[in-house]
This record gives C-alpha cells, structure tokens and sequence, in this order.
C-alpha cells in the first residue's frame, strides 16, 4: 500500500489514477495511523513551494514523514514534491524544506540563459547513476517537465537533462527517491518508474 | 532538448467534443474520453480541453467529462473555459488538470493571473488569448472571441508573463477554423516580446503548416482541432514530416 500524502496541494487525482494503471494500491491521506501502515510513501505537489513547505509543517506532517523515512521507508517526491525533499528553496523568498536530500532550490532564470522558464515539455533523461525506479527507461527516455526552479545539488543525482545546463532530473538519497518530472504525465515512460517505485 | 510540441484541441460542449469554423456553426466530433485516449496512444504531447461555452454563458465546467478524460490519459492535461477565480483553478485541478488557462476570466479580472501563480506556481497558469488584427494593431477578444476589447495584444502577452502566466495560449481569430496555416505574423509579434512558452492556435489545416510554423516562428507548440479531429493526417505522419524538417519531436 503507497500513501500518497495529502497536505493540501493538489495534483493527487491523476497520480492517483496512473497508480491505480499500474497495479499499485494507494490511499491519498493525511492520517499518521494511514501513513505508518504504508509501506511506501509518495510526496506530490503542484504550485509554489511556500505555500507547500507551510502546508506540510501544519500538525507536525514534516516531522512525522521524516521519522517514517528514517525507519527505512520509501518515500517518492514529485515535481514540487521532490522539491521540498531538499533542505531550502528560493521560490518567492526564502524557506525550509524537509532536509532530506542536500541541496538547495533555485531559480532556472539565473542559471540557465537564452531559454523559456518554465521549462515545460518532453525532454530527455540522461541516467548518470543506477536507480531501481529507473530500471525499465532507456538512455535518452522522453519525461514531461514543468518547472521554473530546478534542485541544485552535487549529491544522489541519478539522472538529468539537458536544458542549456544539466538540469536534476531524478535524485536519491537510499530510500528517498525524487523525480524533477511528472511520471504521471509521462505516458508510459512514467507508468514504469511508478510501477518500479511500487515493486520496490 | 526540448521537443516541440503537438496538441490536439478538444473543445467541449454538453460532454462532446466540438469544432467551429471561426466559433459558429459548431457541429458534434466525437467523445472526448476516447478521442483522449486515441491521441494520447498515437503520440499526442499534451492535450487541451475547452468548455468553449462556458465563459460566455457562466458554466461551470463538466467535472465528470475531466475526470473521465483524467483517468485515461497519462500526458499533460490543459483545461480551460469558464476560469474566473481561485475556486475555479482548485475545482479542475482536483479532477485531474495540470494546467489552467484563463481567457475571459483575466480580462475581468488581471489580478487573477498573479494570484493563480502564487498559489499554484507560475507553471499551472495558462493566459490564453483570442486575438485578431484590426486598424489600431493586435488586439484582444473576450468571451470566446465574441466581443472586442481594447486590450493591446502585445501588452496583455507582456502583463501575462510579468503577472506569473507560465505559458501563452494565442489563437488567431483571423486565422481560426480557416485551415490555411497558422498566423505567423502574430505569433512573431507576441514570441518577440516574451519569453515563457507560446502556444500557437488557430488555422492548422495541413502538415506544411506546422513545418512553417516551427521554422518560421519561435513557438513551442502548436494546437490543432478540425485537423485531428478529421483525421485528415494522424499525428505520427505529422511528427515524422517534422522530424524530417529538422524539428525537433518526441517519438518513442
């Protein structure tokens, strides 16, 4: 069972529905008793991270996930969701993520130049390091991104893509996995990585 | 890198999908959970849905028709139609939107745009604009290109992207439903002035047109409804001609 943790920001209906295509059994809560008998959790988010790291800090949610992820628990951050696996962002002034994940959220417009942000299409995956939810894609594998802040980091980046600057794509830190792109916005590329995250 | 895009345009009316010529005449196409599902599975990247009715006549949209489409087709989902407030973007966000575009909804109210894009990211906004080339210049048109405003069409791109639009959805009134090939001209005008994603609307009516429209423009995408919905060429013809022409396609 994969709970998908509901913090108030949405985007949960189609993750729920391409969960539902590969075979997994989830439950979108934000119940504690729920998400500790899940045996993995997934992290959504659409929208401004702000907004979210607020949300995610009302009834101690933040620190409940992280004492979950440090018994060994799966835990999948999604676009805004892997955003806020990190320990800072810079969208709309400055504020705290989770920490679970070393590095920091800043905005594409300073780093990556003569390009449209947000970053919003099909793009390519460079895989740089194994990742058991990348098992099924191959090198080169189209992802949908929509993004205009992307997560600097020198550690735990197992793919990339290339948007004028190699920009993170997928992250992991042993059992805390984050995807830059919506796997389930991304056809059946995407499909995989849920049903490799779901067979973990 | 990037690919550019290819979007068929569902417009919907009652829960079927319908196609105007120059938003008159609207004739019934097809249902638009297999229409979805159909597009999706030959290679569609991204697909637009329009209640086209409902910001002219206050409806909501259909919830259940989204939802329906939602459940189906795993690749980006723009809604769009009858978009006036915050309530609007949660209510389709919830039933499985990624996006949200707003047409008459901004032109009532501007604010909207950056309020959207504080709550839900610059990302999830959508400005989506009716234009069509009169004596004074470009100018903007509400209620589904219904009634002329005296918005500057350039200056409203130039709001959109300061307000936190994250993409521009531009449909030529002139060029709408006419299949003669996309505006060109206008497009330029309004890829000159920004720089988030431009989406062209409007006058696709052959292969050649999406050619011109990606060698001669700066677009991102480019939106196709009759075409499509017609099937006079599938979207893997479109994209190998594409690729063909040097631009640049998703094709796995």
């Amino acid at each position: 069972m994969i709970a998908v943790i509901d913090y108030g920001v949405g985007n949960m209906f189609s993750l729920c529905r391409s969960l539902e295509r590969v075979g997994a059994e989830s439950v979108v809560t934000s119940d504690f008793d729920k998400i500790s008998m899940a045996d993995k959790l997934i992290l959504p988010g659409v929208g401004a991270f702000g907004d979210a790291s607020k949300l995610i800090k009302q009834n101690g949610m933040d620190k409940f996930i992280k004492e979950q992820c440090a018994e060994g628990k799966p835990l999948l951050g999604i676009c805004l969701g892997m955003q806020l696996l990190f320990d800072k962002s810079y969208e709309y002034g400055a504020h705290e993520g989770l920490g679970l994940i070393e590095g920091e959220i800043v905005p594409l417009a300073d780093y990556v130049k003569g390009f449209k942000i947000p970053h919003m299409g099909w793009n390519r995956l460079k895989i740089v390091d194994n990742n058991p939810i990348l098992r099924d894609l191959k090198q080169g594998s189209y992802v949908y991104f929509v993004h205009s802040y992307y997560a600097k980091c020198k550690k735990g980046v197992s793919a990339t893509t290339d948007y004028g600057i190699d920009i993170t794509a997928a992250v992991r830190n042993e059992n805390i996995f984050g995807v830059q792109f919506h796997p389930e916005k991304s056809g059946e590329n995407g499909l995989s990585i849920l049903k490799a995250f779901n067979e973990l | 890198m990037l690919t550019k895009r290819i979007i068929p345009c569902l417009d919907v009316k009652d829960g079927r999908v319908v196609k105007g010529k120059n938003f008159t005449n609207l004739s019934d196409v097809d249902d638009p959970v297999s229409l979805a599902s159909y597009y999706s599975e030959c290679g569609a990247d991204e697909l637009v849905f329009y209640d086209i009715t409902a910001s002219s006549e206050g409806r909501s949209l259909f919830c259940d028709v989204l939802k329906a489409v939602a459940s189906n087709v795993f690749i980006p989902l723009t809604v769009g139609g009858g978009i006036n407030n915050l309530t609007d973007f949660d209510r389709v966000l919830k039933c499985g939107a990624d996006k949200v575009s707003v047409n008459s909804g901004a032109i009532n109210d501007p604010s909207l745009i950056e309020r959207a894009a504080k709550r839900y990211g610059n990302q999830c906004v959508v400005l989506s604009m009716d234009v069509k080339l009169t004596e004074k210049g470009y100018r903007v048109y509400s209620k589904g290109g219904r009634i002329k405003t005296e918005i500057d069409a350039v200056k409203w791109a130039e709001f959109g992207e300061k307000s936190g639009a994250g993409e521009i959805v531009v449909n030529s009134i002139d060029t709408d439903g006419v299949k003669k090939g996309f505006d060109l001209p206008m497009l330029n005008t309004i890829c000159n002035v920004v720089n988030i994603p431009v989406i062209a609307s409007g006058g696709a009516g052959c292969v050649g047109d999406f050619i011109k429209l990606f060698k001669y423009t700066d677009v991102d995408a480019g939106l196709g409804a009759s075409v499509f919905h017609f099937n006079e060429f599938t979207i893997k013809k479109l994209k190998n001609e594409l690729k063909n022409n040097g631009v640049e396609v998703r094709y796995d």
